[in-house]
């Protein structure tokens, strides 16, 4: 047995694979056959190898041997096996190889197919794939096409991505990828390294030589701006090479055109700038002085300052900001350059600047710009912007704690004109602000506390727009500062009577909350104020109005109000008794409120010594142990253990047990008459019920022991009715098929199909619809809605008519023409349906209608066609016998009744007196729709006198199209996208030229000759679709430039759809 | 790196959806339906940056889009792409389309959806930029055509 591996594995050494295979193939030209039979019989031995690999490397070779043309298919079983191993890598191996060495071989052509298999790869890598197939990829890296060592390259980097390991062995070859001959591949390779080079930029420094390089040799914009781009992450590691970098920078910046690699300089002169911390070079800072200067315009390309290009005003900013982190006074001179950027139509700009704006301000221009903002805040339109300069103004004042301001009233007064903004959001950061402010900054109170009064006077300005939760916010911190500084309040009475306004009751919770709270502090200092008077009177009046106002709150919905206010409410019930046994209250009422706010610094706490002896890492208690806590987790709190334990015991007893105790109770459910059993059937029946309302559930009580409650029942009658229905569904189809082969020719076509056929004849209406709808406007005039697919009658002696089936407009003026003749009643040309008997004036006019009238039908059949003929009689004579017949063809056969013979002929069921004309439809089946047809056929009939009856004869051509197998079907643009993804359809297109008719005449046209219907139409381009009887996708794209049309079509069956075209183009070749 | 790139029409219909990156599907849906919300209100001579959505990464992202008649170009790339060059790159994108399909109309996205794609492939791979040359991508994407005309053509008698 050992041996046995030993010698297998011997063996295997020995084996060819797929390399070999192609090599010995070509060293074998002359016995090529030969050679392949050996290789094949090896094959079959390695197919039978246990060893997966060796399967797969056979298959692998099986691949190949396939494409070369040899039958591999004795082989299909292995096949299966080894794509359904559990390895999927084999799978794709086996794939790769097969493109890669068909590649070799084939060369030129296959690239792509290579090209293919390696851009799904970049789709699915995963850890594997990528394992097993970075070798592969790293030998196509060195592929003689450039278009596959470029997408090799690309795909690298995925692979690095999900399998690390290969980035050692491949960087070699990646590196020398760098300077390829190709501008191709060379992009791809800096494209891989910078993506890596973002990663983990120190490993890549080694490279910096040889980008040098390539940055100062390469042409190619997108190379350059991703080699600045990595400078721009090396520079950090490595300060010497921002050094180096200057010269070609600087010859970049002043040589380039394109905006894109000069901006790209420059960002990376301000990385570098950056992390060097040295002072401007020279050549930098003219680069950066007209960058600044002309939003980002170097010298050269003055020009575009005028042009003023957005997208460059906002990479500029975009630039400043950065520039802004480390020199900030070299930003700061563009103040009014950046403020007028805030004019600017443009949001992303406008935002940009603001950013910028926040690290100019100093002390001395704080003022000046927030004044600028202000303005902007007054004239800017929508509220997100507002709001966003709302923020950046407040950002702008209390960064680094307010270091900028200097002036803490205008700051407030900034605030309480902020509060004025219609429609903001926040409320709530002003609000903020105004409490931050007010407490920090004790000078400041008297101020503020005035100015929050007159705020809560004229709280109803702001209370207009409570829902909003916006502004009235503001209202909480004027409340809380006029209460807790209310002892610099000028006019306190005035402000707590503002305070304990009805309408306050319609602010918010919270803000009521602080109200009621406040109005008491506010309460106390008055006491204190008054009860210094000599008159105690105006105390008491204050104590009277905070009883009477407070109820107001006491009734609120909101629980802390409410809390509040009654409580307070109780507290100056008892003040005003004592009041009125003049006990003198304000100090202790004061004391309520006594001691003073003071703003903790964040890490004050930090420096307060931890008190001597405090571990705050000891343990207080001992830690209850983990074994323990599980054990104590059952404990429940009411004494319910014991039952818990008893039935725990339960689920231990044995399975005997157990199975017992479940047969007896089963006997006992069976038993019992109001147990419904759980039989497994029931339940089934139960889950297969169409519905709920199907289940009746009242029935459960109602049932007889033992027996299933009505469910199944039910359930079966349901299947009866369906069936029983679907009987007679299918009998009454027999009928109706029946009847309509009887009827065929007859006139009641549409009305034979039954209530059960509904949607049969919905997709009608749809088409008649779509018809009627089109605003053909000559065709309008014509009493028949088309005439096509069938050749009207041929004269020969009527040179006018010619047969030209899809040709409509002609054809159309013709039978105007014939129209107009009759009416005229000129004897001498009128279209005489007497063939071979040009001079006589007769008889018989037909007219052949297309086949979309009765459609419905066909659609289910999808091979039946209705041809509509109106006779017309312009004789004086009456006509009678007439006998329709046409000469069947292999695929298309008129239905004749049963029992007939293919050669008869159909009698039409009604005679025509002198003058009379009539329709008779007769039914055509096809075998297959994706050629035009022409059917020859005869009318008879004869022609009866008072004294005599002749017998006439008529030759005509039936002429299908292939338009006239379509069907007018709406599609949506949906369903038409999801249809193109398939990719099932093959293309074809068309150019027609020198139409000169409008876009939509010419869409109508189409829609009305060819069965199509809009999809989308964008402008001069439409998309359309239509659909055969037989289920054919027809899809088309048209467009117009010029007297161009331009169509691509797309179908399923490329016959039909070439014909098709030749339709179109035939139409429109006539106009 | 490049993340998505969708193409949608003024009303955010979109007509070409190509994520670089993994979204479940609902997310992407998402994403377009906030990228066109964020895009679509812009005027046409504003600038064509925007700091990405909320969904598809945070401030490391940008939406760079240009609107061209009926739709919207987006590419939503992160900070290793140059602004203008992806600007550029739309509009090689665009003009390759537009010498594919002369005269490039939106329905042509939706009717030619194979071969955007493919052309699109030959742009960018795997969210990397493949070539910037329109030359090379037309001459790639025609090779391609021919094979596949050539194709049709050997498979037709058969079948």
């Amino acid at each position: 047995m050992a041996l046995k591996i030993v010698k297998g594995s011997i063996d295997r050494m020995f084996d060819k694979n797929l390399q070999d295979l192609v090599r010995g193939i070509r060293n074998h030209k002359e016995d090529e056959a030969k050679y392949i039979s050996t290789c094949i019989d090896e094959i079959k031995q390695e197919l039978k190898q246990d060893n997966i690999a060796v399967k797969a490397n056979a298959v692998c070779k099986l691949t190949y041997l396939q494409m070369l043309g040899y039958d591999v298919s004795w082989a299909a079983f292995n096949i299966v096996e080894v794509m359904s191993s559990s390895k999927f890598t084999y799978k794709v191996k086996i794939g790769l190889y097969a493109h890669v060495w068909i590649c070799q071989e084939i060369g030129y052509i296959s690239q792509y197919d290579t090209g293919v298999a390696l851009t799904g790869l970049s789709c699915f890598v995963t850890p594997d794939l990528a394992r097993d197939l970075a070798n592969d990829i790293m030998t196509l890296m060195s592929h003689t096409k450039p278009y596959i060592r470029k997408k090799a390259v690309l795909i690298m980097y995925k692979v690095f991505l999900k399998y690390p390991e290969s980035l050692r062995p491949a960087f070699p070859r990646l590196k020398e990828k760098l300077e390829d001959p190709d501008p191709g591949v060379q992009s791809a390779a800096v494209n891989v390294i910078c993506e890596l080079a973002r990663r983990n930029p120190k490993n890549y420094l080694s490279l910096a030589p040889l980008f040098f390089k390539l940055m100062t040799s390469s042409t190619n914009n997108w190379v350059l701006i991703k080699i600045i781009k990595l400078f721009g992450a090396l520079t950090p590691l490595e300060p010497r090479l921002g050094k180096k970098l200057i010269e070609p920078l600087t010859n970049l910046i002043h040589s380039t055109s394109a905006m894109s690699l000069l901006y790209e300089c420059v960002n990376t002169v301000i990385a570098g700038h950056d992390v060097n911390g040295s002072p401007f070079l020279p050549p930098f800072s003219l680069a950066l002085f007209l960058f600044l200067r002309f939003q980002l315009c170097v010298q050269k390309l003055r020009i575009l300052i005028e042009d003023s290009d957005q997208n460059l005003k906002y990479l500029g900013l975009l630039a400043m900001s950065k520039i802004l982190k480390t020199h900030p006074k070299s930003v700061q001179s563009h103040k009014d350059l950046i403020l007028q950027c805030l004019d600017d139509k443009d949001e992303s700009i406008r935002l940009r600047a603001l950013d910028l704006l926040y690290g100019m301000v100093s002390k001395k221009n704080l003022m000046e710009i927030v004044k600028k903002l202000m303005l902007h805040v007054d004239k800017a339109e929508g509220t997100t912007y507002r709001d966003e300069l709302l923020t950046k103004i407040i950002d702008i004042c209390s960064q680094s704690n307010y270091q900028y301001i200097t002036n803490f009233e205008w700051y407030i007064s900034i605030l309480v004109e902020l509060t004025r903004l219609e429609g903001t959001r926040h409320g709530h950061l002003i609000a903020s602000q105004m409490l931050d402010v007010a407490i920090r900054v004790k000078a400041i109170r008297v101020f503020a506390v005035a100015q929050m009064a007159t705020l809560l006077d004229n709280a109803h300005l702001m209370t207009g727009n409570v829902q909003r939760k916006g502004i009235c916010e503001v209202l909480y911190a004027a409340a809380w500062i006029c209460g807790e500084f209310s002892e610099h309040l000028e006019n306190p009475m005035q402000t707590l009577e503002a305070m304990l306004r009805p309408k306050v009751a319609t602010l918010p919770g919270h803000i009521q909350a602080v109200y009621v709270q406040n109005a008491a502090k506010l309460f106390a200092t008055l006491l204190k104020n008054q009860e210094g008077n000599t008159d105690r009177t105006a105390a008491q009046e204050t104590s009277q109005l905070m009883i009477d106002r407070l109820p107001l709150f006491v009734q609120s919905a909101n629980l802390e109000v409410q809390e509040r206010a009654s409580c307070i409410l109780q507290l100056v019930k008892y003040i005003q008794k004592l009041q009125q046994k003049d006990v003198e209250v304000a100090e202790e009422v004061i004391a309520l409120f006594a001691g003073e706010l003071n703003p903790v610094a964040p890490k004050a706490q930090k420096k307060v010594p931890v008190p001597e002896g405090l571990d705050l890492d000891a343990w207080i208690n001992e830690p209850p142990s983990e074994s323990e806590s599980e054990d104590e987790q059952p404990k429940a709190i009411f004494a319910k253990e014991e039952p818990k334990h008893s039935r725990a015991r339960h689920t231990e007893v044995d399975e005997k047990e157990l199975a017992k105790r479940r047969e007896a109770r089963k006997q006992e459910q069976a038993n019992n008459p109001f147990y419904i059993k759980a039989s497994p059937s029931s339940q089934k029946v139960y889950q297969e019920a169409p519905g709920v309302e199907h289940i009746p559930v009242v029935q459960i009580d109602l049932s007889v022991p033992l027996k299933v409650p009505g469910l199944p029942m039910s359930d079966q009658y349901v299947k009866l009715e369906e069936e029983r229905r679907q009987k007679e569904r299918v009998e009454k189809k027999k009928k109706e098929k029946k009847k309509r082969k009887e009827k065929r020719g007859g006139r009641g076509k549409k009305h034979d199909s039954g209530p059960e056929s509904e949607e049969d004849i919905t997709p009608a209406h749809m088409v008649d619809i779509v018809t009627e709808e089109m605003p053909l406007a000559d065709s309008e005039k014509l009493p028949v809605r088309s005439h096509r697919a069938a050749e009207a009658l041929k004269s020969p002696a009527e040179d006018g008519d010619a047969e030209s089936p899809a040709s409509q407009e002609p054809k159309k003026k013709s039978s105007k023409e014939k129209r107009e003749k009759k009416k005229d009643k000129d004897g001498d040309r009128k279209v005489s349906v007497k063939n071979g008997n040009p001079t006589r004036e007769t008889a018989l006019w037909m007219y052949i209608y297309g086949a979309e009238i009765d459609i419905q039908g066909n659609l289910q059949d999808g091979s039946q066609v209705v041809v509509s003929v109106i006779f017309e009689n312009k004789c004086d004579n009456f006509l009678k016998t007439m006998e329709f017949n046409v000469l069947d063809s292999l695929n298309s056969k008129l239905q004749r009744p049963e029992g007939s013979g293919p050669h008869d002929g159909l009698s039409v069921p009604f005679q025509l007196p002198p003058g009379v004309s009539n329709e008779a439809r007769f039914v055509f089946t096809m075998q297959s729709i994706v050629m035009p047809q022409k059917l020859k056929g005869t009318l008879t009939f004869i022609i009866k006198n008072e004294d005599s009856s002749t017998h006439e004869k008529l030759d005509f051509k039936l002429h299908f199209t292939c338009s006239s197998y379509l069907i007018t079907t709406p599609c949506y643009s949906d369903a038409f996208a999801k249809l193109l993804e398939s990719g099932d359809l093959k293309c074809s297109s068309v150019r027609l030229e020198g139409v000169n008719m409008p876009f939509h005449h010419l869409l109508a046209r189409i829609c009305f000759h060819h069965h199509f219907s809009v999809v989308e139409r964008i402008d001069s381009c439409a998309s359309m679709y239509s659909r055969s009887i037989q289920g054919h996708h027809v899809c088309l794209l048209v467009k117009t430039s010029g007297q161009t049309v331009s169509i691509d079509a797309k179908c399923d069956e490329p016959t039909l759809l070439g014909n098709v075209l030749d339709e179109i183009k035939q139409t429109f070749s006539q106009c | 790196m490049i993340k998505a790139i969708l193409i949608f029409n003024n009303h955010g219909k979109p007509r070409l959806i190509r994520f670089y990156q993994y979204f479940a599907e609902d997310l992407q849906q998402q994403i377009i339906r906030e990228t066109f919300h964020l895009v679509s209100k812009r005027d046409d001579n504003v600038c064509n940056f925007l700091e990405g959505g909320s969904l598809i990464g945070g401030s490391d992202y940008k939406l760079i889009y240009r609107h061209y008649a009926t739709l919207y170009f987006v590419f939503c790339v992160d900070s290793s792409e140059s602004e203008l060059g992806i600007l550029d790159l739309i509009q090689v994108f665009v003009e390759t389309l537009d010498k594919c399909f002369e005269n490039v109309c939106e329905l042509d996205l939706i009717f030619h959806m194979d071969k955007v794609h493919y052309i699109l492939q030959e742009v960018v791979m795997g969210g990397m930029v493949l070539e910037t040359n329109m030359n090379e991508i037309v001459a790639q994407v025609e090779v391609q055509t021919r094979m596949e005309k050539s194709e049709v053509k050997l498979s037709r008698p058969s079948g």
